[in-house]
């Protein structure tokens, strides 16, 4: 197990050797996955997605790692149950037993999304007030100081730097204690120091979920993920996962991350490669 | 903020000290006959001369632009909700929020006079008419642009369209509603004034009508200058409030620099 210090990072997480699964985090399995993309760009390069067959692991951070515009926020949406922005899509996403995941599922957005007519803690307590549910103030709270937002609660959006706004977006993500959580390139508008104090943070307080979160920074994938999958071609594949030693958040600067590293760079450079290759 | 508040009502002053410094200067340099244009002077003393008789009159204006503020604001907003929210609300709403704004409101005057007397009521009608369009045509824009990650955001935590409706996309659009009072707020005199000139016993425009009539021009004047006052005063109270009910709209001012 690699040693993990992080110096300077105040949300360091002390590496734990068993892993707890939370109660119905499942895997996630797509079948028949078909996207096609309308939007802006060559329409002849065809659908992203044909066929799309794959599975996740339950209770696990899986990272998928791709390059912009090879669909991997197509395919978190599918799974999060959104239409695609633009385009269509099809196909049927459920649990490993078969059943919808609706109404298990939350996801977070590269944006913060944070409503800005309401308090840090309000915005916290969304899914709460939308459901019509009772709002529970204390819980919220404390996911607040476990994100380092303590005194922040009555705070405007507005007033918060990015990385604090984050913060209160991964707190909103916590609050909905969903057992599938999606995250879409959830620390990619960040300075490096925020972004790897909130890796951190989303490994210790997510751990047990299921987690699939996209990225196109494979050292990202390396810290977060039990498992790292790259999503390549048109239309995409998904590799077969690779599983990097040791618990999630990993040290980036560990010898045996950094071959791995190498294997995924090139396979991406590869995959661009190719993609340029067919559309010529 | 008090301070910025007096620098602006000093300018105001300034502004309108020029304005009748002009005034004045036309008077002289043209020699032109009281009826034709009064001085600021026959129209100041015509105003205290009448100060009852034009601010009861005020009263009057005032209540049928508050109340036609009141309807065609509730009503606006209202249908921008319906149009926005169901489907077959939009197919039969929308061509009534056109045909609203289309038909000219002087040529609805006279049959809103002949169906609902020369009372307040047919000046109401008339403001609420001219007041609705801008107010539901601006928070039905509001309305149909909200940021989709907030909706992406809200339909995955739950189904319950009316709650996403009323806890993301209502607030969300409230700044347009802003903007369409706005607009209502200046345009609400000319729907109350409109009526009372087509008919009417009592308000500024009966008093405009009416001083016009009888060549007293500096009495015309006077009501005039009370008007402007009163459409200025319900424009600033408005944007002034719709300011502190929104305190977390955006507020780049036009004095930073960088315009």
């Amino acid at each position: 197990m690699p040693t993990h210090d992080s110096p300077g990072l105040a949300w360091g997480r002390p590496p734990t050797a068993e892993l707890s699964i939370v109660e119905g985090a499942t895997g996630v399995v797509i079948r028949d996955g078909h996207v096609t993309y309308s939007g802006p760009g060559d329409p002849s390069a065809g659908p992203l997605f044909h066929n799309l067959e794959a599975e996740f692991a339950g209770g696990l951070f899986t990272c998928l790692l791709g390059s912009s515009g090879v669909g991997k926020s197509s395919l978190l949406r599918m799974i999060a149950g959104l239409p695609p922005r633009q385009g269509t899509a099809s196909g049927t996403v459920t649990d490993l037993d078969g059943k919808s995941l609706t109404g298990r599922v939350v996801y977070m957005d590269q944006r913060d999304l944070l409503l800005p007519w309401l308090t840090v803690l309000d915005n916290v307590l969304l899914g709460a007030r939308l459901r019509g549910e009772p709002r529970q103030r204390g819980s919220a709270l404390g996911l607040l100081a476990a994100v380092g937002l303590s005194g922040w609660e009555d705070a405007r959006p507005e007033q918060l730097s990015g990385g604090m706004r984050q913060r209160a977006a991964l707190a909103r993500t916590l609050m909905e204690n969903r057992p599938i959580v999606l995250m879409d390139e959830p620390f990619q508008a960040l300075d490096a120091i925020t972004r790897l104090a909130l890796q951190d943070l989303s490994a210790r307080l997510l751990a047990g979920r299921t987690v699939i979160l996209v990225t196109h920074d494979p050292i990202e994938a390396l810290r977060l993920g039990h498992h790292v999958q790259v999503l390549a071609g048109r239309p995409a594949r998904l590799d077969p996962p690779v599983a990097p030693p040791g618990l999630p958040p990993r040290d980036p600067a560990d010898p045996a991350l950094v071959g791995m590293y190498r294997v995924l760079i090139a396979r991406l450079q590869s995959a661009a490669t190719q993609l340029a290759a067919s559309k010529t | 903020m008090i301070a910025i508040v007096l620098r602006n009502i000093g300018r105001a002053a300034v502004t309108l000290a020029g304005l009748v410094a002009l005034w004045q200067g036309l008077v002289w340099a043209t020699g032109v006959a009281p009826y034709i244009l009064p001085a600021p002077r026959l129209v100041a003393s015509a105003w205290l001369g009448q100060v009852d008789y034009l601010l009861t009159n005020s009263a009057v204006t005032a209540a049928e632009m508050l109340l036609g503020l009141l309807f065609g604001g509730v009503l606006g907003a209202g249908s921008a909700i319906l149009i926005a929210s169901i489907a077959p609300a939009r197919r039969w709403l929308l061509p009534v929020l056109v045909v609203s704004q289309a038909v000219p409101v002087f040529a609805l005057a006279p049959v809103l006079v002949l169906w609902l007397g020369y009372g307040m009521a047919s000046k109401v009608a008339m403001a609420t008419l001219i007041i609705y369009f801008p107010v539901a045509g601006a928070f039905l824009d509001g309305l149909r642009r909200t940021e989709p990650g907030w909706l992406d955001l809200a339909s995955v935590m739950t189904q319950n369209r009316w709650a996403i409706l009323r806890s993301v996309r209502i607030p969300a659009a409230l700044p347009a509603l802003a903007s369409g009072l706005r607009v209502a707020a200046a345009v609400a005199p000319i729907g109350a004034i409109i009526g009372e000139w087509v008919g009417s016993g009592a308000g500024l425009g009966f008093v405009m009508l009416h001083a016009n009539g009888r060549a007293q021009t500096d009495l015309m004047f006077a009501a005039l200058a009370t008007l402007s006052a009163l459409a200025l005063l319900t424009y600033f109270t408005v944007d002034w409030s719709l300011r502190r009910a929104m305190p977390w709209q955006p507020e780049t001012a036009a004095d930073d620099g960088r315009f």
